[in-house]
């Protein structure tokens, strides 16, 4: 078994609205940095222990799919790298 | 006299509410620990409002991986009424049990105050009780409240007069086309933002005292086909 370390980034359907971030993008214009747009999502780090890296792989895309995010709602990536 | 089992998790906050309104409607109500894997012969489940887990990750993510929830399902899917407020409403989206989910309101803010509320469809255990088309008013108390999902489901809920409540003249969170509540297809099992365990007693009105009683009436627990070939007539 080797020791992996996969990030996985979670973020809101572009599609839908995203208030948290438009929040952010009004503080920032008022600090004078204009930004045409904001997305907040989610970062998450998670150290597994895996066969291979596809597998480290496998692994996290099935959290993401029962847990980490919500189908629905949000679209994920994942990077695992060796730890 | 039914069964009526008020689930807690860890962050529930309106469960006391809740079992007193059921208990006032003639409910023998009972708490549920969400640790407990065994309903005790519930004929009805409510997941009342609050926090559970603290809303770590996303309203309702964790929750519906409690022990307990195995016993829900597998309740909801013999046709037994669930009911889902607030908090309980977004457990059910994320167990699959209603589709779409609810997220941060459109404003960002927290609201905390009474709404208007249109009931559209009066067949399901828990608004059989209210008028198809009454106009009620409820206290709404959520952050994310705000229901989406995909063009096909919303098509679908319209089709079938799935929604349950529909928010009027003021939209608190941006929900898609003012939606505050849903049923499923069997519509035993429903799901609504407001909080009716709220206004039982108000001075100036009781409407969600009739949610409850919804669950008491004659008919409540009977498949929803039986229900349509009664008739409104014949309801309780």
């Amino acid at each position: 078994m080797t020791a992996f370390q996969v990030e996985v980034r979670v973020m809101p359907r572009a599609a839908l609205l995203d208030p948290q971030g438009q929040a952010v993008q009004h503080a920032l214009a008022a600090l004078g940095f204009e930004v045409s747009r904001v997305r907040v999502g989610k970062h998450l780090v998670l150290d597994v222990e895996a066969a291979s890296g596809a597998e480290a792989t496998a692994r996290a895309r099935a959290m993401c799919d029962r847990l980490l995010a919500n189908p629905v709602t949000e679209d994920f990536d994942v990077v695992v790298r060796s730890a | 006299m039914r069964r009526v089992a008020v689930v807690v998790f860890p962050g529930t906050n309106c469960e006391v509410e809740t079992l007193h309104a059921a208990e006032e409607a003639g409910s023998d109500a009972y708490y549920v620990w969400h640790g407990e894997a065994d309903l005790r012969q519930a004929d009805v489940v409510i997941l009342p409002g609050g926090f559970s887990y603290g809303d770590y990750l996303r309203s309702g993510a964790i929750a519906r991986f409690s022990p307990v929830m195995g016993a829900v399902v597998a309740h909801a899917a013999a046709g037994g009424p669930v009911l889902g407020l607030c908090n309980g409403f977004q457990i059910l989206c994320e167990a699959g049990l209603l589709p779409g989910g609810l997220l941060r309101n459109a404003g960002q803010h927290f609201v905390s105050r009474p709404v208007q509320l249109r009931v559209e469809a009066t067949d399901t255990p828990f608004t059989n009780r209210f008028t198809r088309g009454e106009t009620i008013q409820l206290p709404v108390a959520h952050g994310d409240g705000r229901y989406v999902a995909d063009a096909q489901t919303l098509t679908e809920l319209e089709g079938t007069c799935r929604v349950v409540m529909r928010y009027v003249g003021h939209n608190p969170n941006g929900s898609t086309d003012d939606i505050a509540g849903i049923t499923n297809a069997g519509r035993n099992v429903v799901g609504i933002m407001p909080h009716p365990e709220r206004r039982t007693a108000s001075l100036d009105g009781a409407e969600g005292a009739r949610v409850f009683q919804s669950m008491e009436a004659r008919d409540a627990t009977h498949p929803a086909r039986a229900v349509r070939v009664l008739g409104d007539h014949l309801r309780v």
